[in-house]
């Protein structure tokens, strides 16, 4: 401690070490916060179904997402990247999954809402499999923090089925 | 600065920056706010800065006493013999 950048420099490396702690510690304070989020998907309309010039099932739908991500936004929550994904499994794959729709929701105010879309990215299988096809939706969401841990978790929806015949 | 300022000037700064980041973390967590802990945070460094980092008087209230230049002369510094030392150490 005997000159000034000596004292300068102890000071700026103990405040740093503390901030790395503080922010820990706003991390771990995430797993008190109370999450009870809710969601609910209805197909509106099939808009077409169809095979695609080089083979592959390709189907549009209308989709009405209504959701309550309110309670996942805590003090140390930067934004909540949401999206629905279409699960469903064939004779080759035990489990498809299919983005439909997303969206990135920067604020708790933002984070109970009602669309009523098409789907965002095409709903494309690898083959022929969609035809009566039952498959699942299921909304997955990422809490992005500030600083810290991110966590994923999601709602599986099932009951959905696709029509036997091409439209 | 002298020694004991030296001393006081370290524990000052830990003891401050401590305070400083509980004080952040508290008010931050109570009123859900991340940016005003930071905030916080940053004006305690800034605070614990001025006070630790320059030379303040209050650090130099035990000044060293240095030995007086007419003083030294009385107690010449003692004469460093080599010849002795050099024997020993062949094997």
């Amino acid at each position: 401690m005997h000159s000034f950048g000596y004292r300068a420099n102890a000071l700026l490396t103990f405040a740093l070490t503390i901030l790395a702690f503080m922010c820990a510690i706003a991390s771990f304070s995430d797993n008190f916060s109370n999450q009870t989020p809710s969601a609910q998907i209805q197909i509106l309309n099939i808009n077409w179904f169809q095979e695609e010039p080089h083979g592959n099932d390709e189907v549009s739908l209308t989709l009405n997402i209504t959701a309550d991500l309110q309670s996942l936004f805590t003090w140390n929550t930067k934004q909540v990247f949401a999206f629905v994904a279409a699960e469903y499994k064939t004779s080759k794959n035990s489990l498809n999954q299919v983005s439909l729709w997303d969206a990135i929701i920067p604020e708790k105010e933002h984070a109970k809402f009602w669309i009523q879309i098409s789907n965002k990215y095409p709903f494309i299988d690898k083959g022929h499999n969609l035809r009566g096809k039952d498959f699942n939706l299921t909304l997955h969401w990422h809490v992005m923090p500030k600083t810290g841990k991110m966590l994923a978790d999601k709602i599986v929806m099932s009951g959905y089925r696709l029509p036997d015949a091409y439209r | 600065m002298d020694w004991q300022g030296q001393k006081l000037a370290e524990q000052l700064m830990q003891i401050l920056l401590l305070i400083a980041a509980v004080v952040a973390f508290v008010v931050g967590y109570t009123t859900a706010s991340f940016r005003t802990m930071m905030l916080i945070y940053a004006g305690g460094v800034g605070v614990t800065t001025l006070i630790t980092v320059p030379s303040w008087p209050f650090f130099n209230r035990h000044p060293l006493k240095w030995l007086d230049p007419s003083e030294a002369e009385k107690h010449p510094k003692p004469e460093v013999v080599v010849s002795s030392k050099k024997k020993s150490y062949k094997k």
